[in-house]
């Protein structure tokens, strides 16, 4: 695909705003609907449409298949992370009051802070699976 | 319409327009949830029903081909299996509350809490996400290592972890053990291969090499 001019412009016009939109999904979700999990699925559907476009190849330049390993397992790390942080702080696991002085707040950045960790895990994942069902035959 | 469709992907012999289906299927789906006024599910259901799978089980047609053979055995025991457990679960849900009922059990536990105090004791409007972030926060960590095994897995199966140590090499082993029909992509192939390969996704996966596991430890 990567000599259609139409699909190339396009993606290119496209891209930008996918991304655009998944990180609005990310950071609404305390308003409307939407959080991590849809938003790193959608972080993901960019590069992956980027992928098919572009080629494989291409796409695993402007994404390294270790980097995106590594977030697959930062999100785990953060979401656990956040629990390990309230338990030091003095509350229970993963209660988020303890994190700011107003209990409010702390559950504001704790819930924040989690689904930025289901973001990465959730972007990392489905570009993972996507790079290893896509390069298998090139693979060989 | 979900039912013409569940009937029309079960006929289907082309996989190809069962993949498509498939995805339209997930797509109706999540109008059904918007329609039930769950607009975080219905989201999610767009997003993975309809895109990522969808893209995931094209990625698995450009592997193993795209017609489905004849099945081979009668289909009637299956479909007695099928009709069995749907009226046993058709009979489940005889004892089910009402919809919509304000009395249902779902409705008095703890979701009036939720709705209530979620307001002040998280501060943040969309109960979903209060819910989901906070008070169920270990259910949210456990999914999201659930994801997490989930890619794992699939780079253990499929082999993504092996392929990163054939291309820091790419004259080592794997590259020089690969015979048959795939002789002719040995070593770095071109842009143009890979793509008439993904495309024509016919001929079955060679066999598996050796020394698989030890690449495995070591990448």
């Amino acid at each position: 695909m990567e000599d259609n001019v139409i699909l190339r412009i396009g993606a290119k016009i496209l891209i930008p705003f996918i991304l655009m939109f998944a990180l609005y999904v990310q950071f609404h979700g305390d308003y409307g609907p939407g959080g991590g999990f849809q938003a790193g699925v959608i972080f993901a559907s960019a590069f992956i449409l980027y992928a098919l476009i572009y080629g494989l190849d291409t796409a695993k330049r402007a994404l390294p298949l270790g980097f995106v390993w590594f977030c697959g397992a930062l999100g785990v790390w953060i979401f656990a992370g956040v629990g390990v942080v309230t338990v030091i702080m003095g509350g229970e696991f993963l209660n988020y009051n303890v994190l700011a002085n107003d209990a409010e707040q702390g559950q504001e950045l704790g819930i924040l802070l989690v689904e930025l960790g289901v973001l990465t895990t959730v972007f990392g994942v489905m570009v993972a699976i996507f790079y290893s069902f896509a390069g298998r035959r090139q693979a060989r | 319409m979900l039912a013409v469709t569940a009937l029309a992907l079960v006929k289907l012999r082309n996989l190809f327009a069962v993949a498509m289906l498939a995805g339209i299927f997930s797509l109706l789906s999540a109008g059904l949830f918007t329609a039930l006024d769950a607009v975080d599910v219905a989201f999610t259901e767009a997003a993975v029903g309809a895109g990522i799978s969808t893209i995931l089980v094209l990625g698995t047609l450009a592997l193993v081909g795209h017609e489905q053979k004849k099945p081979t055995r009668s289909s009637m025991l299956p479909l007695l299996v099928v009709l069995v457990t749907g009226s046993i679960l058709v009979y489940g849900t005889l004892d089910m509350p009402p919809y919509g009922d304000p009395g249902n059990p779902a409705h008095n536990h703890v979701a009036p809490h939720y709705l209530e105090e979620s307001e002040h004791e998280i501060g943040i409007p969309n109960v979903v996400t209060s819910v989901l972030a906070s008070y169920r926060g270990y259910d949210t960590m456990g999914e999201t290592t659930v994801i997490f095994t989930a890619m794992v897995g699939v780079l253990l199966l499929m082999g993504g972890i092996r392929k990163r140590a054939t291309s820091r090499t790419p004259d080592g082993p794997a590259a020089s053990l690969s015979d048959g029909p795939d002789a002719r992509s040995s070593g770095p192939p071109t842009e143009a291969e890979a793509k008439a390969e993904s495309v024509d996704g016919g001929h079955g996966t060679g066999p598996v090499e050796a020394g698989e596991e030890g690449n495995v430890h070591g990448g």
